[in-house]
């Protein structure tokens, strides 16, 4: 048995049998990591030495009686975005290269109150902005399908990391796609939930209005498993609902007989890849024979909602990054004659072409002169696609498009053309957009055994729907059984 | 819109980034094309619709204004480049 | 041309410390005073992946304010990020109020040398305060102290209709006076808690405007009252002379008497302004409102009206001692001890306000409380001091306060009222001076008066003096 081919509840009931223990499984992980990192590159920090100590003390309290609980033991990976006391919090930034933070993100606590082991902080786009994680600062993760090309991002290094089998799930974030594109793109299941059902406290501001923290995992169980752990109200962050505690996986009923999905053929248009199409099709095809209704409508919000989105997530971006000052923490530039010159040496040498990029497109966008042209006009786009989305909603319970328009792609093939990589949000952005809840879950692989992705949107807080509609697929098709990742194009 | 040099240069100062001269007229090009695309917000059928900040539609979530110590004062200037009797040192600043 | 011919117009800006316990989007205490960067925590230090919660009060207080201002208060209300970087900022914003102020359109009465006259307020917003820029005396460095950073602050921002350096005096000790009163900032101006940004602009009467410059940061009434004076004559100086006045920020600088431009002028400020979206929305209800309208206390308006009435003060009095909340508390509370309203008026018009003017200490500061200004009315009515003795005990009591009582006991300045004493003491002063006792026989009745200091010198001021002036008036006529 491949320990580290086991999902978590698998892990779970191994525990519960006896067949395994949690020094066991905390092993093989890190005897994974050890085996895999030098290929998939997709730590920015590895905590196995910590992780092996920690395991062995939950496994004695357990052994002891003083600890119980279902996650007591269970490894993660947390992308590097999330603030965790004593270990450094890069965000894949040089800014950060150093940086502790002196406090726990309040997902990062609740996953230290089930006893839950960090295995290590993943990489990312640098602050989360990217589609590819060549954005880090220290090193650009492969897709462990193919590792001449990009995992996706920016939550790349958490899903190369759960494809690759380093750790069995991983938490990543979602701004603009940032969970459901890699997901897609490596062949996991990634969910986005509705924003304000996961608290943002401690987790590094890209743009507050857009973005969720949520599970990235091997199956759809998972990650309602993961998404029972980390959703819920926090008094310290006042954009995060008051809903009552759900347990997700009981909406797991492989039954989607009556369910209404809607496919807006917008998102079926130009620049969809005719695999990614295709494999699409077929997944339509198999929820009909399911029992569910499925009906095409339009829903032409895409390019607005794209467009709203660089605007709005660069301004808010400009304004969160200003506080990388230099003075009390991250990167100050060695040489300065006055303060000013700490302010733009140390952001200018701390800060990739990328963030700077979108700081300087969301400074514009706010400066005098140019708010209402833009910013204005994208806050009203935003009512627009959420009106869109209702309308939609009124008749279907489900959306669904595709995750992204290509497979993962080359590295090095965009990273030049910033308003190509742009372009590549366009299935995903609207969701953040209009706030809603959507998945990705792998429904085939192309022609070269590239994964594709398939996004379901719910209505808001109806993270229960989509969760179901994506386990009855995932049920029908066994991606899992029937696709591994490769390690193709590696040196071994 | 078309962005200057001056234009660029003045925005790039508000955030206080530096940019070189040879990378003034790249961060133009990318600003430029990405104004263009983002133009589209000027075409959406928008005209009445009211603005969103977020899509939390919750109001008045308050604290209440009892005191909680953070403990751990040490760990706040730990990261610190440069300090001096607890406090942020940076060159002098005349006010 | 006369500098008579031109009109000054003054608008403040006037920045008040909420007194809550707490800061504003953090649970740090807001004390004042405390060692450097003790109170902070991740959220008012502005640590990565931090986030605001506003804190309840600080609304509460920005209504009463508002009210007690006669602002309309906005149902519909929300937060701000103002951009722009400086080291005592430490998210590189504030978050303010920009397009959604929580108050609006209120006006306030004040007197003049012409007579009463309103100032229309334009706004009434919250903030949050920045921290403080200490200098390092040793390295030639600034040291950041981020304690204030976030300290809730209400920003109230007048219309221009002032026209005169006592105008904006008259219209900020108001607004203080008021803000006092209903408790929502202890407005102590040297510790900051209530500082002034002064518009200052001169036109002839009938003509446009003319630009306006901007004193910031100003925090006491002397230094706004002169630099108010200096910024209307520069002004008009420099047009006189052909000039124009430029739009700018200035710094009074008080050791010169003078203004100068502040540094850092090659930035055009834009502070990029945007909802922020950390925060939800502020929305007040109708019922909100009118509870905090019903909770607000008595304002000194018609505290003065009750003091003429039921304690027949004059006008003056009444006028002085309550402009400001602490004086009219003391006043109050000491009546409650020794019911004499009169006496507790005259020591406070009188030798309270002497010294608070001699010390240049604000009425908040004043160490000793009600009950024992009380206590010592009480002391003087019962005859068991003399008000001169009353006098160095109101010394003790700003210098040392505690029980008159006590006072008077350790110094031993209890009133000599035993006969037998006091004839001891007449017989010794006679017996002195027998050339007093010989005028006074051949009608000089000012012997009797000196006789009477005499003794007085001899006891150190504790014999009664009606005591005094009896006996020896018996000795003498028989």
């Amino acid at each position: 048995m491949d320990i580290t081919e086991l999902t978590v509840h698998e892990l779970q009931e191994k525990l519960a049998n006896k067949e395994l223990t949690i020094t066991d499984i905390t092993k093989a992980y890190v005897d994974r990591i050890n085996d895999k990192e030098k290929d998939v590159q997709a730590f920015v920090t590895t905590l196995t030495d910590e992780a092996m100590k920690q395991a062995e003390e939950i496994q004695a309290k357990v052994e002891n009686g003083e600890i119980s609980g279902k996650f007591a033991g269970i490894p993660i990976g947390i992308k590097d975005n999330m603030c965790t006391k004593g270990v450094k919090t890069t965000c894949s930034s040089k800014m950060l290269e150093n940086f502790v933070a002196p406090y726990d993100a309040t997902v990062v606590e609740k996953l230290n109150e089930e006893n839950i082991i960090n295995l290590g902080k993943l990489n990312m786009d640098e602050f989360a902005m990217g589609g590819s994680t060549e954005y880090s600062y220290f090193k650009k993760t492969k897709n462990p399908w193919d590792l001449r090309r990009v995992p996706g991002g920016s939550s790349g290094g958490s899903a190369a990391a759960v494809a690759a089998n380093m750790v069995p799930w991983a938490l990543g974030s979602d701004t603009g796609g940032s969970i459901r594109q890699p997901s897609s793109f490596c062949g996991v299941v990634g969910l986005k939930p509705t924003y304000g059902l996961v608290s943002r406290y401690g987790l590094v501001a890209f743009a507050s209005s857009l973005d969720q923290i949520g599970p990235i995992t091997k199956d759809v169980r998972d990650s309602a498993m993961l998404l029972n752990l980390i959703a819920g109200h926090d008094r310290r962050d006042t954009t995060s609902s008051e809903i009552e505690k759900k347990d997700y996986t009981k909406a797991l009923k492989n039954d989607v007989k009556g369910l209404k999905i809607g496919v807006p053929k917008e998102f079926f248009g130009e620049g969809i890849n005719e695999e990614v199409k295709k494999k699409l099709e077929e997944a339509i095809e198999k929820y009909k024979e399911l029992g569910a209704e499925v009906e095409e409508f339009s829903l032409n919000v895409a390019e607005y909602a794209l467009a709203a989105y660089y605007i709005i997530g660069c301004a808010e971006a400009s304004s969160n990054l200003g506080r990388f000052d230099g003075i009390r923490y991250g990167y100050r530039t060695p040489e300065f004659k006055d303060l000013k010159e700490i302010y733009k040496k140390s952001r200018s040498e701390g800060f990739g072409a990328e963030v700077k990029r979108r700081i300087i497109l969301g400074t514009y966008v706010l400066s005098s002169g140019y708010y209402d042209a833009y910013y204005k006009k994208a806050q009203q786009v935003r009512t627009l696609v959420m009106n869109e989305f209702n309308k939609g909603f009124e008749k279907y319970d489900v959306i669904l498009t595709p995750t992204s328009p290509t497979v993962a792609f080359n590295i090095g093939s965009k990273s030049d053309n910033p308003l190509e990589m742009y372009l590549a949000d366009i299935c995903t952005v609207s969701v953040n957009i209009a706030g809603l809840p959507g998945i990705s879950i792998p429904c085939g692989v192309d022609s070269q055994g590239m994964p594709i992705g398939m996004q379901l949107i719910g209505n808001k807080f109806q993270e229960e729907t989509i969760l179901n509609a994506a386990y009855t697929l995932e049920q029908a098709i066994k991606f899992r059984e029937n696709y591994k990742p490769q390690f193709k194009g590696g040196a071994n | 819109m078309q962005v200057s040099k001056e234009e660029i240069l003045h925005i790039a100062n508000l955030a206080r980034l530096n940019l070189e001269e040879n990378e003034i007229d790249q961060y133009i090009d990318n600003l430029q094309n990405i104004l263009n695309f983002a133009n589209i917000v000027n075409n959406a059928p928008i005209e009445g619709l009211d603005i969103t900040i977020g899509t939390n539609e919750a109001k008045n979530v308050f604290r209440k204004d009892e005191i909680e110590v953070f403990e751990d004062n040490k760990a706040l200037l730990q990261n610190a480049p440069s300090q001096e009797q607890n406090m942020f040192k940076i060159p002098k600043v005349i006010q | 041309m006369a500098r008579s011919d031109y009109e000054a117009v003054i608008g403040l800006e006037v920045h008040a410390e909420l007194s809550t316990k707490t800061k504003i989007f953090c649970s740090c205490p807001t004390e004042f005073g405390a060692l450097p960067n003790t109170h902070t925590c991740p959220i008012c230090m502005a640590m990565p992946g931090t986030l605001p919660v506003l804190n309840e009060k600080v609304v509460e207080y920005a209504v009463k304010a508002g009210l007690a201002t006669n602002c309309e208060i906005s149902r519909n209300s929300k937060n701000d990020r103002k951009n722009y970087y400086y080291p005592d900022l430490p998210k590189s914003y504030q978050i303010s109020q920009y397009d959604k102020p929580l108050c609006e359109n209120g006006e306030v009465e004040i007197e003049t040398k012409n007579g009463k006259k309103t100032i229309r307020i334009e706004r009434i917003h919250i903030e949050e305060d920045a921290g403080k820029l200490n200098h390092d005396d040793f390295g030639g460095g600034s040291l950041v102290d981020l304690n204030r950073a976030g300290v809730p602050l209400i920003e109230t921002v007048s219309k221009p209709d002032m026209r005169s350096a006592e105008e904006a005096e008259a219209y900020l000790r108001k607004l203080k006076s008021i803000f006092e009163y209903i408790e929502v900032s202890d407005c102590k101006m040297q510790e900051g808690s209530l500082r002034a940004d002064v518009n200052v602009s001169v036109h002839k009467p009938g003509e446009p405007l003319g630009t306006r410059t901007e004193m910031k940061n100003m925090n006491s009434f002397r230094s706004i009252v002169r630099a108010i004076e200096y910024e209307i004559d520069r002004q008009i100086d420099l047009i006189e002379d052909g000039g124009t006045v430029t739009q700018e920020t200035l710094r009074w600088d008080d050791v010169s008497g003078k203004t100068f431009p502040m540094r850092d002028k090659e930035d055009a400020q834009d502070y990029r302004y945007f909802p922020d979206p950390d925060l939800v929305a502020i929305k007040l209800s109708e019922e909100y409102i009118e509870n905090i309208k019903q909770g607000l206390p008595e304002l000194p308006e018609s505290r003065k009206q009750r003091y003429l009435e039921e304690y027949n003060l004059s006008e003056k009095d009444a006028k002085l001692i309550t402009s400001s909340k602490y004086l009219s508390d003391l006043f109050e509370g000491a009546i409650k001890v020794c019911n004499n309203p009169k006496a507790v008026n005259n020591w406070i018009i009188s030798d309270i306000s002497r010294i608070l003017n001699e010390t240049e200490m604000e009425p908040i500061e004043i160490p000793f409380d009600s009950k024992q200004l009380g206590k010592l009315v009480v002391l003087i009515d019962k005859g068991t001091i003399s008000s001169s003795i009353g006098k160095k005990v109101l010394t003790e009591l700003f210098e040392n306060p505690r029980d008159p009582e006590d006072i008077i006991k350790e110094k031993g300045w209890i009133q000599i009222s035993d006969e037998g004493a006091i004839k001891e003491v007449v017989t010794k002063i006679l017996e002195a001076n027998p050339q007093s006792i010989a005028d006074y026989k051949a009608g000089k009745d000012k012997a009797l008066g000196f006789l009477v200091g005499q003794a007085m010198k001899e006891t150190k001021g504790k014999a009664n003096p009606q005591m005094l002036n009896k006996m020896f008036l018996e000795e003498l006529n028989k």
